[in-house]
């Protein structure tokens, strides 16, 4: 991926975070504590004001570096949790990778997110978008970034009839039921212009 | 050997302050203490930097106790833990107990001398199993 590449990626994938602030904080509003639009605003903020350093090193030491960020300044559990999933996509990732090793490595740091949230999918979590998005990338099928978008927003929007039994939603145990989950719907806006800009 | 210190990581700097100030009325000086609340912007959250610099303040031989409020809290404070020199990681727990009462209890047992695995098991005595 050349320098531009890389920055065209992260600044579109971090400005559709900004640009959805409002209506992230709205879904945790309803069911956590509302912070989620702010801090994963002020996450991508701080990963766009380092960014321009950091892109003639190989993607995988920006990934790291995109982890490290969202872990030093979101400020919620997002932070470590997205911040993990970065980490390990880093750490991870294939010198040249294809579809099969870039499913490895997703597997990886999905399961390294499970591991820090002590969660698993099923809880309305973020891991409700990425399991299902594993799962459509392993299809051995062809237009894998329409699918994949696709799956991506189908598997936020199932979130909203789960019970959340994870983070703070499931203090709310019943009354979770009938909200999208913030962090499905982060992560699905992110996967989707991911799937965008790669697209072309 | 020196005593366990405590550190407090509330989302709240108000509530980590108190939290501090009533460990202190009960144990004085006699604990290593650092407490951190709020994000990078002062706002409501915790923030995984100063949650390290709080480690290091409250650094003792013995290990260091960390008592924490809701789940986000705790995250930080794992990544914090996993962030900092590996021979410093096996003396950092993070005890299951309500913030203010367990820094209080913990401070108290601690102040006492007790290792760090005494002094968390007290603490987690306060909650429900």
């Amino acid at each position: 991926m050349s320098p531009e590449q890389k920055k065209t990626l992260i600044e579109e994938v971090a400005k559709v975070v900004i640009q959805h602030t409002d209506e992230l904080t709205e879904l945790d509003q309803a069911i956590g504590d509302g912070d989620h639009g702010l801090n994963m605003k002020r996450g991508s903020e701080a990963v766009l004001a380092g960014l321009d350093a950091q892109l003639e090193k190989p993607l995988a030491e920006v990934l790291k570096y995109v982890g490290t960020t969202l872990v030093m300044k979101v400020g919620g559990a997002s932070g470590p949790l997205y911040g993990t999933l970065f980490l390990t996509l880093g750490k991870e990732l294939a010198e040249q990778p294809d579809l099969a090793s870039f499913s490895q490595t997703l597997s990886l740091a999905i399961e390294a997110v499970q591991k820090r949230g002590k969660s698993e999918p099923g809880q309305k979590t973020m891991l409700d978008v990425l399991a299902p998005v594993l799962e459509e990338l392993k299809r051995d099928e062809d237009g894998v970034i329409d699918r994949i978008r696709n799956r991506a927003f189908s598997a936020s929007e199932a979130t909203i009839p789960m019970r959340a039994t994870r983070g703070r939603a499931s203090f709310l145990g019943d009354r979770s039921i009938g909200h999208m989950d913030p962090g499905a719907r982060s992560c699905a806006l992110m996967i989707g212009k991911t799937c965008d800009v790669l697209g072309g | 050997m020196a005593n366990v210190g405590i550190v407090i990581v509330s989302h709240s700097p108000k509530v980590a302050e108190g939290a501090a100030d009533m460990v202190r009325q009960m144990v004085g000086g006699s604990v290593p203490l650092a407490y951190t609340g709020g994000n990078a912007d002062g706002d409501l959250g915790t923030d995984v930097g100063k949650i390290m610099e709080c480690i290091r303040q409250a650094w003792s031989d013995a290990g260091v106790a960390i008592l924490v409020d809701l789940g986000g809290a705790e995250t930080n404070s794992e990544m914090a833990i996993e962030m900092l020199e590996p021979e410093l990681q096996d003396k950092i727990v993070i005890c299951n107990a309500p913030i203010v009462e367990g820094a209080v209890i913990a401070a108290t047992e601690a102040s006492g001398g007790s290792s760090l695995a005494d002094v968390k098991s007290t603490v987690e005595e306060l909650s429900p199993q």
